[in-house]
């Protein structure tokens, strides 16, 4: 029975956690320049292509990780510095720009890096409840989750950086006009936010066969979790991953693993309907 | 008035779109100096507190600040070289506390400036009771003491406030009178404000410019001042 009960909650935390990773990049970017970034799965395949590549060339694959995830960041800085930057308070033309950067960037890597390249598979490490065993290395991916959440709440709420970020977010005139350089604000959470992607891509790089199109596997599941959660990261991501996938892994046990996509999706639908902001939305709305 | 202005403005002109506004807009500052800028609604006065702050591209004329050509800076720039802005309608962050409120206006006078946390909270006591509480959630009074505290921390050489009695009740509008009055006294701390209320006009301003059609129509100095009926009537054009 035991077996079984962990069985679930261990499936639930891998849901969970590939939700959570998935999202948060596109949340953040989202949540502070309200950019809808249809080039997220392109910063994920930044990260998984440079860890691949970096555990190729000889590096441990932790290293190979923050490489993967630095290398997006820095990336990100660079295209908001030269594209996004352009498209604030443009909602259609930075969808329109994000989505050409990404076919670019599919399509070039379709070019240059071939249709597909040799994974360097899971790391080894398993452990055994009762009847069932488990990858470590999926445990490994939920605490980073909860890790990565745990480090955007401080950087967010505990630091200065903090502080400037949220007062441009809420009011980007004002905070410009008390001294607060908004330009290097928005291109520093781009950063951040294009890093987390790559971070996500670097995570899931060993558990993954590669192919430049890749990125799509995270899409659907990073703006479904954006879409239920909202423009918060915060207070949006966690709760909104955590019903998602407590839904998903329900289904999954009952019915099978597209039963259990469809219902996640029908999910969103449904709260969508009835929190049209998400639920970060609709917690700052009861607390006004 | 004092021989060295803080802020001169000549010949500004500024507009939204295709609309101008500020048709020449000419007015000095001195240093430690308290002057207000007065006028009917819609004149502009909002305007060229925008435009000194940067937040309005000027389409000619110049502003000098401190011996200094700013009218090309950011809204940023201006701030850092000490210009602490107060808008209409506060503007405070709703969702930041009011701690967190002030520690934005610290950028306000640049790194190395003095921050004033204590002497803010010495001057709005209220604030330092509330530190805690969304500044969204604060009452308009609150706000208004936040928004100047906001500017105050980094130790301004100028501050500009648009209407800081607009919407607030006559003994708190008093106060905060007290308290610019004694920040300039204490800082040294010039002030330029716009106001409507006759009572915040007559407390504070020490001359005041009449705003009317983008123009500095006319100036009530200190001895005109004294007489209400003056000052009444230049509002009413
Ligand atoms: N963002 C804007 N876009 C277009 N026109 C504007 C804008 N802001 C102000 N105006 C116009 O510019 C003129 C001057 O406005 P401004 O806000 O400077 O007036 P004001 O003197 O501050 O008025 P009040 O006493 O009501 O605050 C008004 O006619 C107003 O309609
Ligand atoms: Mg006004």
């Amino acid at each position: 029975m035991f077996a079984e009960i962990f069985s679930i909650l261990f499936q639930f935390a891998d849901v969970f956690a590939f939700l959570v990773l998935a999202a948060a990049g596109l949340a953040i970017i989202f949540g502070m320049m309200g950019i809808i970034n249809l080039a997220h799965g392109e910063f994920i395949t930044c990260g998984i292509y440079v860890t691949v590549a970096g555990v190729q060339q000889g590096l441990p694959l932790p290293v190979a990780q923050a490489l993967g995830a630095l290398t997006a960041g820095i990336i990100g800085v660079i295209l908001e510095r030269t594209v996004i930057h352009r498209l604030y308070n443009r909602p259609l033309d930075s969808i329109l720009a994000t989505w050409g950067i990404s076919l670019i960037v599919t399509q070039g890597m379709l070019v240059t890096l071939g249709s597909s390249w040799a994974g360097i598979g899971t790391p080894e490490g398993s452990f055994q409840v009762g009847e069932y065993t488990f990858s470590s290395y999926r445990l490994v991916l939920f605490a980073a989750a909860v890790l990565v959440m745990l480090a955007l709440y401080l950087l967010f709420m505990r630091t200065r950086y903090g502080v400037l970020a949220r007062a441009t977010m809420q009011n980007p005139q004002m905070a410009r006009a008390l001294g607060v350089r908004t330009p290097w604000i928005y291109a520093t959470s781009f950063g951040v936010g294009a890093a987390l992607a790559g971070l996500c891509g670097a995570l899931y790089a060993p558990t993954m066969t590669l192919i430049p199109t890749m990125g799509i596997t995270f899409i659907v599941e990073a703006f479904v979790t954006v879409v239920v959660g909202g423009a918060n990261v915060l207070i949006g991501t966690v709760p909104a991953a955590m019903v998602l996938g407590a839904i998903r892994t329900a289904l999954n046990a009952w019915q099978g693993q597209i039963i259990g996509q469809i219902g996640m999706l029908i999910a969103v639908i449904l709260v969508i309907r009835v929190l049209p902001e998400g639920v970060s939305g609709w917690l700052l709305r009861r607390n006004r | 008035m004092s021989t060295e202005p803080v802020l001169s403005v000549t010949g500004l002109h500024a507009g939204y779109g295709p609309t101008p506004i500020l048709q020449g807009v000419e007015l000095r500052v001195g240093r430690g100096e308290i002057v207000s800028l007065i006028g009917r609604n819609g004149v502009g006065k909002t305007t060229i507190l925008r435009c000194l702050m940067g937040q309005l591209r000027v389409t000619a004329g110049r502003i000098r600040y401190l011996d200094r050509d700013i009218t090309r800076l950011t809204p940023d720039a201006r701030a850092r070289l000490g210009i602490g802005y107060i808008p209409q309608g506060r503007e405070v962050f709703p969702r930041l506390t009011v701690a967190e409120n002030l520690q934005v206006g610290e950028l306000i006078g640049g790194p190395k400036g003095r921050k004033l946390a204590d002497m803010v909270y010495d001057y709005f006591p209220r604030l330092q009771e509330r530190r805690g509480q969304a500044a969204g959630t604060m009452s308009g009074g609150e706000q208004q003491q936040l928004a100047i505290g906001r500017a105050l921390i980094g130790n301004p050489s100028l501050l500009l406030l648009d209407e800081p009695s607009e919407g607030i009740q006559p003994s708190i509008a008093q106060m905060i009178c007290a308290a610019l009055k004694s920040i300039r006294d204490e800082l040294g701390c010039t002030i330029l404000f716009v106001e409507q209320n006759l009572d915040t006009i007559m407390t504070l301003s020490e001359r005041c410019y009449v705003v009317e059609k983008g123009r500095i129509d006319a100036h009530i100095d200190a001895a005109q001042l004294a007489d209400r009926n003056t000052v009444r009537q230049s509002l009413l054009i």
